[in-house]
């Protein structure tokens, strides 16, 4: 963008880059950025699932708790989640026209992926740990 | 200072004509996969329901782990696991096109054209390649 297009913004404005929405590129970067990460955990997990498929309890603990296992899957969970808000939280600012409606919508969506990305750390970390 | 009507706007409600939705339009591969991006999106949020699932019944025991493998097991169960699979595999090819799209490249008709056609068929092929290796296994 030319220096001249620019010149509309107040200096602190322009530092700030952000337009009317008082948001910036934050959503759509990071969603880019999960996206990215996750084009390598998802690969790995979808593996992790077909190894796993038919292994027993036992062997599937055992699996979890090796360092790097534990590593990637506290990744895929946290990343997974985050990604998933991030487009779910796009959905529906598209399709629910009501603002209330909306903003519940995406609050109890960002509320459920902290609560389900606390539950699953917390239960790798427990297997990684050998408290199962 | 410009008066301004904080109440509704003079138009709401009034009887506007409405920009063409997808009905409108003929269906074309593009439009399939953008729609199929989002829905698959969508059906991969409610696979985390199924991933927070399988991490619990690991740490709570045996008994909880065998529930949920009797549940992948039966019809509705591989159901979900075979829609899961082709659901991420074509969100994930169709992701990768667009983080390319992202960097400015492949925006052509003819790439466009060309990358859909790669999408869907890395969806089916990586799909057949999971659940064969699941069964090789």
């Amino acid at each position: 963008m030319s220096s001249r297009i620019r010149s509309y913004a107040a200096p602190l404005a322009r530092a700030r880059g952000l337009g009317s929405a008082k948001e910036g590129v934050e959503h759509w970067w990071l969603q880019r950025l999960t996206a990215l990460a996750l084009v390598v955990l998802t690969l790995w997990f979808v593996w992790v699932v077909v190894r796993l498929s038919g292994a027993s309890h036992e062997a599937a603990l055992i699996f979890v708790a090796r360092p790097l296992n534990t590593v990637l899957l506290i990744l895929t969970s946290v990343v997974s989640f985050w990604h998933a808000a991030l487009g779910l939280q796009v959905v529906y600012e598209d399709y629910i026209g009501h603002e209330g409606a909306r903003l519940a919508a995406i609050i109890v969506t960002k509320f459920a992926a902290v609560g389900l990305i606390t539950a699953t750390v917390i239960a790798v970390l427990r297997i990684a740990f050998g408290v199962v | 200072m410009a008066t301004h009507n904080t109440s509704s706007p003079p138009i709401a409600g009034a009887n506007r004509p409405l920009s063409p939705h997808l009905q409108i339009y003929r269906w074309h591969l593009s439009m399939v996969i953008s729609v199929l991006h989002r829905a698959t999106g969508i059906a991969l949020a409610g696979g985390l329901l199924l991933f927070t699932w399988w991490i619990l019944a690991l740490a709570s025991g045996p008994e909880a782990y065998g529930s949920l493998r009797g549940f992948l097991n039966s019809p509705l169960g591989l159901l979900l696991l075979l829609g899961w699979t082709w659901s991420l595999f074509l969100h994930l090819a169709n992701g990768i096109r667009h983080l390319v799209w992202d960097t400015g490249a492949a925006l052509d008709l003819p790439s466009v054209k060309t990358g859909g056609v790669i999408v869907i068929a890395a969806s089916i092929l990586l799909t057949a390649a999971a659940w064969a290796a699941a069964f090789v296994l």
